[in-house]
């Protein structure tokens, strides 16, 4: 864990001083409505987020589904969906004191960092665990793929990558021209992280941005169920 | 407990048939398979590698969906109702594990006492008696990792009865296991069919296991069942001939030409006999007068033909039907 931050602020300190150099070249010392304050948040909230929302994904049921180990998941008395998303939010809540508070902390002592207004504290943590259900969502189906294509690896690659861009890991989704950032409205991508990183600085509006996270994390669990529900009858469970 | 009909299960398997082309081809795992399993029996399930066991038990527990046939257990049609079912059944797969790998093994259980919403007390009783009879104290707090092959399936049998199912599946439950880990499976696992009243299906690649625990026996090949019976039906009806083994004073020529002899086989040059004879032409009892008329009989032996023979013998019988067709 301990090595795991270390890495974490390495990454955090690299990624504020090419962003503030920027900053500092364009017009204004600001882009796209981020200043000094609002970047070295949105560097540092985002380097907590990270493990917070397991943003490039994770491959636990896969392999689970590749060995065959999934018959024991399967001939359980449960909803497996429920049983992951709960295994996932205690995760998630671990997560919040050991991966998620570190970074912030760092960011808030060492560089200017911009609190929250406190009304926007309930909002944020409400952003925040809809971020993780929609990781959850994204995630489960990711996985759940490799009942039909039992290698994907593919898949699980392009994902992290996507991720990377896509959810506002790289710069901020406001950096992005005005057409990119009215076509990932249309999807989950920023809600994994831009989300709540928005809420946060108090960027955007706050209905609209809950709003679309709201939605996709209902869209997202409906459509795993539906896949788990067609595998489980289409599909066949792998190993003797 | 378990009503089987006409179970069929294809796969398809596709293979390299050149640059960028597969061939598919559909092969039946189970082919047709029918059978009934009364409350409180203990069935034992063989057959060499691939003959279709897994598929039928992943068909029993509601894993895989049958492609053709009926299948009902515990009064429910595993597929459709397969949460009602996990309540009711009990499923051991030798080869793979139901406990969490990195907590203690006690914290395994509190989990599944969760998942099955086991009442505390009726869970302390049963897990205190799995402690007792399986010796799991000394490795109760222990994470199951760290567990030798033989620890961990003890977990695991514990972990499937926590919830007292009527009916327990075990895939291979023995595999791996040493001499004497097998025996003290086989004899919780008979105690509880004869005292719980726990209906037990098991396959196994060893016949002890049957010898020990099953009164009945079903022998399936090619995903279809070549016998179901007691074990002793199937040892008559596969070989007639059973072994009288007699040890003679002194050496003597081959005694066969005694009535219902079919072979003799000689050894110690001749002072100990092994004769097959027809148990429908003459009885051991017969017989072995008739070896006292002719010799000094020192010691003598009947035996039943072994398990594996039996069995080696019917897949046999099939494969020259086959070739006979
Ligand atoms: N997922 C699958 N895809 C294709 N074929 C399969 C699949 N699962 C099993 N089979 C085939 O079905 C047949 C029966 O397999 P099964 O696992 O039921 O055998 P088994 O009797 O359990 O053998 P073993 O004693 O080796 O465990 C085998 O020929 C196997 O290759
Ligand atoms: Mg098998």
């Amino acid at each position: 864990m301990i090595a795991g931050t270390a890495t974490n602020v390495v990454f955090g300190l690299l990624r504020m001083a090419v962003l503030l150099a920027a900053l500092d070249a364009a017009p204004g010392g600001r882009i796209a409505g981020y200043d000094v304050a609002a970047t070295v948040t949105y560097v540092w909230l985002g380097q907590g987020l990270l493990a917070f929302v397991v943003l490039w994904g994770d491959a636990a049921l896969a392999n689970r589904i590749r060995s065959g180990d999934v018959v024991v998941d399967l001939y359980r008395p449960w909803d497996l969906q429920q049983a992951l998303l709960a295994e996932d939010l205690g995760r998630a809540a671990y997560c919040a004191v050991t991966r998620l508070v570190p970074p912030v902390v760092v960011g808030a002592l060492l560089f200017p960092f911009r609190w929250p207004t406190p009304e926007r504290w309930p909002v944020f943590l409400v952003s925040a665990v809809l971020a993780v259900l929609v990781s959850f969502g994204m995630r489960f189906l990711v996985n759940a793929s490799t009942f039909w294509l039992l290698d994907n690896r593919g898949v699980m690659a392009l994902y992290g990558v996507a991720t990377g861009i896509l959810c506002g890991l790289t710069v901020p989704l406001d950096f992005f021209p005005e057409w990119a950032r009215f076509a990932l409205w249309f999807t989950p991508m920023p809600a994994i992280m831009q989300s709540p990183i928005d809420v946060f600085i108090g960027h955007g509006s706050l209905w609209l941005t809950v709003g679309h996270q709201v939605f996709w994390a209902v869209a997202l669990f409906l459509a795993g169920r539906l896949a788990l529900a067609r595998a489980v009858r289409k599909v066949v469970v792998q190993g003797g | 407990m378990i009503e089987v009909r006409d179970l069929r299960r294809e796969f398809r398997v596709s293979e390299k048939a050149g640059f960028l082309r597969r061939a598919h081809r559909t092969v039946a795992a189970v082919d047709g398979v029918s059978f009934d399993v009364a409350a409180g029996e203990a069935v034992g399930y063989v057959g060499p590698n691939g003959a279709g066991k897994s598929t039928t038990i992943k068909m029993l527990t509601g894993i895989l969906v049958p492609t053709s046939g009926t299948v009902r257990v515990s009064g429910v049609d595993p597929s459709r109702q397969r949460k009602e079912l996990a309540r009711r059944i009990g499923v051991v797969f030798g080869q793979r594990s139901q406990l969490w790998w990195d907590l203690p093994l006690k914290d395994s259980f509190e989990l599944l006492k969760a998942i099955y919403r086991v009442s505390a007390p009726d869970f302390t009783a049963r897990l205190a008696e799995c402690v007792e009879l399986l010796e799991l104290g000394p490795f109760l707090t222990t994470p199951v990792r760290q567990l030798s092959l033989g620890q961990r399936m003890r977990g695991e049998v514990t972990a499937s009865l926590l919830h007292a199912p009527e009916l327990l599946v075990l895939d291979e439950p023995t595999i791996g296991l040493d001499l004497e880990s097998k025996e003290r499976l086989r004899e919780f696992l008979a105690e509880l069919n004869t005292k719980r009243g726990t209906t037990l299906l098991l396959t196994t690649h060893d016949l002890d296991d049957i010898q020990r625990l099953c009164p009945r026996l079903m022998v399936i090949d090619h995903g279809t069942v070549l016998a179901d019976g007691p074990l002793a039906d199937l040892r008559a009806e596969v070989s007639p001939d059973r072994v009288l083994v007699v040890d003679l004073e002194d050496a003597a020529p081959p005694l066969d030409d005694l009535p219902g002899v079919t072979s003799v086989r000689l050894e110690m040059g001749g002072k100990r006999q092994h004769l097959a004879f027809r148990r429908d032409v003459t009885t051991a009892a017969a017989l072995i007068t008739a070896v006292a008329a002719r010799a000094e009989v020192h010691d003598l032996a009947v035996v039943e033909p072994e398990i594996d023979d039996v069995v080696r013998r019917l897949y046999e019988r099939r494969h020259l039907g086959a070739e006979c067709r």
